[in-house]
């Protein structure tokens, strides 16, 4: 429930309103609202808290209590432009305070110094619109370590040799290994790569008001009931009431940002749960809706004035989709690893997160051990090619599988490439009739050749870590998103990017955005770390902005 | 294409990427929501009779999803009231698909009739004649990689997917939630229904020594 202190009439003109609750809206809130501002954040879900977080599947799923509901929200896709888009689940992200933070992995890693210039490096690749960030490493560091200490980052600073550098260690050890970790670690050294102890957005040890983690296991996914995973709700959405300047506002699904005739935003209209139409006023507004809400909310937001959807003078509001690429590997040992206890992940490697060029790969990725499936998931699709699909056989694989499996997950890089967006699908509606999600999406040719690459290495330390039986998911063109990056990109140029470095739209004065959608480069998969880390940012030079009368004007 | 039969086909979808399993269980919606009222039934709300199947449908679930996980040295669908948990699913968010169970049953029946003259009904068949009519629909559906890319499921094959998924979980959904009476699927895989735990975990973390940096780990690349 909502610890607030402060409750604001829509029609009253804060100074912020923030539209989404998750990573970077969590971060901006209490951000602001402790350097003095008064704050409503909008959120399309619902106020849960650790009480509501438990194991019973029906609550968390059933009623998709944590994740977006495509029931009301239908979200369409198609792979190209030229396609008619369909129904299709293709989209998943959290849905209540604190965003997908609640459901989250919460594996931390932060971006390395190459994904902000690596366009300089290698320059144009054919079919991407690849370009540099307009901000280096360097001017985030201190956000990325202020992420860690400020809501609880698990990890052992110098483990990895590919790190970036750092101002400060972790402020916590890395949590328990798994069994998973400990196979992963000794055949990895034994290629001759360089695992390391998983940073985690898990607490290893207690915090006023949060426990360390339990090893429940009942972690991807789920709510944490102890509080023991750093999301936005157990971190900086309960430090924003607690300045008494912050206003959470559950259950509003905001559909239009309202502008004046001078093309500045005034506030952000939304439905209430009784489908009650509201202005929530506001001196200036963030989106941070996420990498698939936060465009389609600007495109929703066309006016006479701006046609082409809100801040989108550059036609890139919902372009250049980067999802990550991905790549999974199974294996089964002789003896029980236990995996389901516990977290997802306790060991790492970034050996590969800069390919040699002559590979003919651009860009790389990590590798993680884990074990992310349920009795149910793992019957119905973690089972060995060639198991029976029924009968004693099937069972008999159940019986022994389940307990001697892990995965060796590869997250890569996506290139950005302008057809793959979200935009408004022309056609099918959602609940309220406004225009639902589209999504358009088909890897880039050098994505599919980086999983490919990636699934090979991981087989190979399958076979040294001693797998009895190991196989591998199908590399394909994906069809579903969980990584909604770089949809408003972040840019110096007006017209190949939507925000400038302060967030700030380059059309609208006291509009910015702040979430995945401002990612320029995917990375190697693992964005939230740095979606807060930009917030972070964001918070100061917004809060600079408006301290010198910039967004009044 | 109803809304269950779609989430649970979008659901088989996402379990075909690469997207990681445990992100696919938040595609369970409809499925996950028959545990409750199979839980509720556990507390003592169990009906006398089922809600929705007949008798007979009820005889040919029973005979069937037996098949699918069957009762040998240990418990199966049987023992963890599969076909309760698809009774009230069908009665409940499942009801959509009643049409489809029936018509489903029925197909059932009627090739058990065509493969085996005289023989009315699946239950009724020899475990032989069970087996063949299973091993034919099996070889039919692709459930490793989920729906068909083009085209939907349709007939018995279509209808054996959906049962497949159902006896699933109901025979492996979380107890707290329903189904898997008595923990059986989870004894039958070695999960262990404790809420907390501390390590090491399994065999191969008992012995860990702790983290110890490689030789010139330290090293900056």
């Amino acid at each position: 429930m909502s610890q607030a202190t402060v409750t604001y009439k829509p029609s009253d003109e804060v100074d912020f309103v923030i539209i989404g609750s998750g990573a970077a809206g969590g971060v901006l809130a209490k951000e602001l609202s402790t350097n003095g501002f008064r704050v409503v954040v909008l959120e399309q879900g619902a106020y849960l808290a650790e009480n509501d977080f438990t194991h019973d599947e029906t609550k968390i799923f059933a009623q998709s209590l944590l994740t977006n509901k495509t029931n009301t929200h239908p979200v369409t896709f198609r792979k190209t432009p030229q396609d008619q888009a369909k129904k299709q689940n293709c989209v998943l992200y959290g849905s209540c305070v604190g965003g997908s933070s609640v459901h989250f992995t919460a594996n931390f890693w932060r971006l390395h110094e190459i994904d902000f210039k690596e366009h300089s490096k290698v320059g144009d690749i054919p079919g991407a619109t690849f370009a540099d960030w307009p901000i280096t490493y360097a001017d985030l560091e201190p956000y990325y370590t202020k992420v860690e200490w400020e809501i609880g980052v698990s990890g052992l600073a110098g483990a990895s040799p590919f790190d970036p550098p750092r101002s400060k260690p972790y402020p916590m050890p890395p949590l328990p290994v798994k069994g998973s970790g400990v196979l992963f670690e000794r055949a990895t050294r034994k290629l001759g790569y360089h695992p390391f102890p998983a940073p985690m957005a898990i607490l290893s040890q207690p915090r006023p008001g949060r426990g360390a983690c339990m090893n429940c296991g009942f972690c991807l996914g789920f709510g944490c009931e102890v509080g023991a995973k750093s999301t936005s709700l157990s971190t900086v959405i309960r430090m924003a009431e607690k300045t008494g300047r912050c206003e959470i506002r559950p259950n509003c699904y905001v559909h239009r940002i309202e502008t004046d005739k001078n093309g500045r935003a005034i506030g952000a209209v939304y439905f209430d749960a009784q489908r009650n139409t509201h202005l929530q006023r506001a001196k200036a507004v963030i989106l941070s809706a996420n990498g698939a809400e936060t465009p389609r909310l600007l495109l929703l937001s066309a006016s006479n004035q701006f046609p082409a959807g809100l801040a989108n003078s550059s036609g890139y509001v919902g372009k250049n989709l980067m999802p990550n690429s991905s790549a999974i590997a199974f294996g089964v040992f002789d003896e029980p690893l236990n995996d389901y206890k516990g977290f997802a992940v306790s060991r790492v490697m970034h050996d590969f997160y800069e390919l040699d060029p002559k590979l003919g790969i651009h860009g790389g990725g990590g590798l993680d051990a884990r074990f992310d499936f349920t009795p149910v998931t793992l019957a119905l699709n973690g089972l060995p090619p060639g198991t029976p699909k029924w009968g004693a056989g099937f069972k008999q694989a159940l019986a022994h599988n389940f307990t001697r499996t892990m995965e060796i997950f590869c997250h890569g890089t996506s290139l950005p490439v302008e057809s793959n967006s979200f935009s408004l699908d022309p056609d099918v509606k959602d609940a309220w009739g406004l225009p639902a999600l589209r999504m358009t999406f088909r890897d880039h040719p050098n994505d599919l050749k980086l999983s490919n690459w990636m699934k090979d290495r991981a087989m190979e330390i399958l076979d040294a870590a001693g797998a009895n039986t190991k196989w591998h998911a199908p590399i394909q063109e994906q069809q579903f998103a969980v990584h909604l990056l770089g949809t408003c990109r972040m840019g110096n140029d007006p017209k190949t990017s939507v925000i400038n470095s302060d967030h700030r739209t380059h059309d609208v004065p006291n509009l910015f955005l702040c979430d995945g959608s401002s990612l320029v480069t995917s990375g190697r998969g693992q964005p939230t770390m740095t979606i807060q880390a930009l917030a972070y940012r964001a918070s100061d030079r917004i809060t600079a902005l408006a301290k010198r009368g910039d967004l009044s004007t | 294409m109803n809304s269950f039969h779609s989430a649970r086909r979008d659901f088989l979808q996402l379990l075909g990427g690469t997207a990681g399993a445990a992100w696919l269980t938040a595609q369970w919606p409809a499925v996950v929501s028959a545990a409750q009222h199979a839980h509720d039934a556990a507390k003592g709300k169990q009906p006398a009779t089922f809600e929705v199947l007949t008798p007979d449908q009820a005889r040919e679930l029973d005979a069937i999803t037996a098949c699918i996980i069957p009762t040998n040295e240990t418990p199966g669908a049987r023992e963890a009231g599969v076909v309760f948990f698809i009774d009230r699913a069908l009665k409940t968010f499942a009801s959509e698909d009643l049409l489809r169970y029936r018509q489903g049953l029925a197909d059932f029946q009627k090739l058990t009739a065509d493969a085996f003259p005289g023989v009315t009904s699946f239950s009724a068949a020899s475990a032989e004649q069970q087996q063949k009519i299973l091993t034919d629909l099996y070889a039919k559906v692709d459930l490793n990689k989920g729906v068909p890319r083009r085209g939907v499921p349709s007939g018995t094959s279509d209808f054996l997917q959906t049962l497949h998924f159902d006896t699933v979980f109901g025979f492996l959904v979380d107890p707290e939630g329903g189904g898997n009476r008595d923990f059986v699927g989870w004894k039958l895989i070695g999960r262990d229904p404790a809420h907390s735990f501390s390590p090491p975990f399994g065999f191969y973390d008992k012995d860990y020594p702790g983290w110890q940096p490689a030789p010139g780990e330290t090293e900056k690349k």
